[in-house]
């Protein structure tokens, strides 16, 4: 067995606030190997945003140990690419140099990488959008321009917090795919956000279930299903996955069915 | 009510298109056209003695022919405007970078400000007077002061309103202090940065006549005293006008700026203001 790229340990996270500390998530174990993909479901307010910020090393921790790549997370990670919730755009940068901003900011080779950004963009069906400014497209544009942003810099790590929260289910399904194919093209080490079970089954190797603050793992559900998953010919160990995590929902009284 | 609003408009929609942009550009001219034309009609009726209100027809006379003076005058007090409000802004706009940078700096500079700021800038003009005499440097002051606060502020607020979010993208790609600052703080701030701007473009003539009317020998606000005590009533309201279009056409410079650095947030917002 390969060292874990990833490794949480015992890691929690209480915020100070002026009602006293709120714990966010707590004895959150995980280890997450090169080119792995982990997604991460959980109901609202479990953490989920906290453990991605805390890994990134853009958000302290406050016990236990994260390490990445063997090294001891203490300020933010710059070998990763980061999708948020909200698509974040700089209004001023037209597509092309929204994707091209982490190649300006990290100071690297401009001329090798805009052939790289460009068929990125065309892989997620942008092209002929570059340039045009981020206020001319669609919500689920953007935010396809922004897991451009995240890849273009070919770093080890993908990390996503609820890329799709935004969007309508076709965009979704539809972004959904195009992420798949680009992970299976460049097998990114990726922690995906969710609190959609499908998505969770569709695109992950293992699904972290969390349940209601503060956040604990409940279980880790590998997932072994063939790839490239197709949404059109779902088998029906796909579903067995999907209601096996909606029954641990449903345990930790998440989710109410009647 | 839309069965019948349906039925009696066979046009096509380019065509209705039109009218309706038509419209929407004649309604305030017409507006103002009706007002002047109330104006006009209430002091010929009336006979209001033209030392009282002259009417629209004698104060465009005035500015027609008193339109070198007006001219001469204008030029300074635009001059003066231009000096104060350009102070103000270089000025104040590293001051923002200053305040929202560094906490204790901002502990350190914002009550005195504020300070100057609530002190009402007619009471201090004459003090300016006492300082500095009746050239131009007064008013160039007094400009100055009344356009500094509204830039600072909005430009404070635009250096800090950067999202969290957008702090955590910068974070995660090694952005330098430098690079945040210019690549995305600066950009981000500047929305607020205009919305100051403008406010502050429209107070600096205030400003200036302000200076003026406390002494001066020249420009439009010694004007409008001189005027005003000669009871040449209809040039005073030219001067008024000339004022007013001094002030209009400096705010629409400040707008034009705008629209052309900051097109993105522009076009949002004519967006919303159309629909
Ligand atoms: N900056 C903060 N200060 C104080 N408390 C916070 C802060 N950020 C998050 N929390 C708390 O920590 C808990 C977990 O927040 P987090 O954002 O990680 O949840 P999440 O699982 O991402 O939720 P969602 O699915 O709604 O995005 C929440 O209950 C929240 O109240
Ligand atoms: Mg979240």
């Amino acid at each position: 067995m390969s060292e874990p790229y990833i490794r949480l340990t015992n890691v929690g996270k209480k915020y100070e606030t002026k009602t006293g500390a709120v714990e966010a998530c707590g004895d959150i174990n995980l280890e997450i190997k090169q080119s792995e993909f982990v997604a991460i479901v959980g109901p609202s307010g479990c953490g989920k945003t906290t453990i991605l910020k805390m890994v990134a090393g853009l958000q302290p921790y406050t016990s236990g140990t994260i390490t990445v790549a063997g090294k001891r997370v203490e300020s933010p990670q710059t070998d990763v690419g980061i999708v948020f919730q909200e698509a974040i755009m700089l209004d001023w940068r037209d597509v092309l140099a929204n994707v091209m901003l982490q190649i300006d900011i990290r100071k690297m080779d401009r001329a090798k990488y805009e052939p790289i950004a460009r068929s990125l963009l065309k892989a997620t069906g942008l092209e002929g959008f570059e340039t045009k400014k981020p206020y001319e497209l669609s919500g689920g544009m953007r935010q396809r321009v922004s897991i451009c942003r995240a890849l273009v810099h070919e770093p080890s790590m993908l990390m996503m917090d609820e890329p799709f929260g935004a969007l309508d289910a076709l965009t979704r399904e539809q972004i959904s795919m195009d992420i798949q194919r680009l992970w299976m093209e460049t097998r990114k080490t990726a922690l995906h956000i969710t609190h959609s079970i499908p998505e969770a089954v569709l695109l992950a190797d293992r699904v972290v279930v969390m349940g209601p603050r503060p956040g604990r793992i409940v279980e880790i559900i590998d997932i072994d299903l063939p790839r490239p998953r197709r949404l059109d010919r779902l088998p029906d160990r796909f579903h067995e996955y999907s209601t096996r995590i909606r029954d641990i929902f449903k345990s930790k009284g998440v989710l109410a069915m009647d | 009510m839309t069965l019948v609003s349906n039925s009696v408009k066979p046009d096509t929609g380019a065509a209705r298109a039109f009218a309706i942009s038509a419209l929407r550009k004649l309604t305030p001219l017409a507006g103002v056209v009706g007002f002047l034309l109330v104006w006009q009609i209430f002091v010929v009726a009336w006979g209001v003695p033209a030392y009282l209100l002259p009417s629209p027809s004698a104060i465009g006379h005035a500015f027609i022919n008193q339109l070198p003076l007006l001219i001469s005058n204008g030029w300074v007090t635009v001059y003066e405007m231009l000096a104060g409000y350009a102070l103000a802004v270089g000025i104040a706009i590293p001051l923002a970078i200053a305040i929202t940078s560094s906490r204790r700096f901002n502990q350190l500079v914002m009550p005195t400000m504020l300070f100057f700021q609530i002190i009402p800038k007619v009471a201090i003009a004459p003090l300016f007077l006492v300082w500095f005499g009746v050239g131009t440097t007064p008013k160039v002051l007094v400009a100055f002061l009344i356009s500094f606060f509204p830039i600072v502020i909005d430009a404070a607020v635009g250096l800090r309103s950067m999202s969290s979010e957008m702090t955590d993208l910068a974070r995660s790609m090694g952005a330098s202090r430098m690079q945040v600052f210019a690549q995305f703080r600066l950009p981000t701030s500047l929305p607020y940065l205009f919305s100051g701007l403008k406010v502050a473009a429209t107070l600096a003539i205030a400003g200036t006549v302000v200076g003026e009317f406390v002494g001066a020998d020249k420009g439009l606000g010694y004007l409008l005293l001189v005027t005003n005590s000669n009871m040449e009533t209809a040039l005073m309201f030219a001067t008024i006008v000339a004022l007013t279009i001094i002030g209009l056409v400096f705010y629409y410079l400040v707008e034009l700026l705008e629209s052309y650095l900051i097109p993105w947030h522009v076009t949002h917002r004519v967006e919303l203001g159309t629909m």
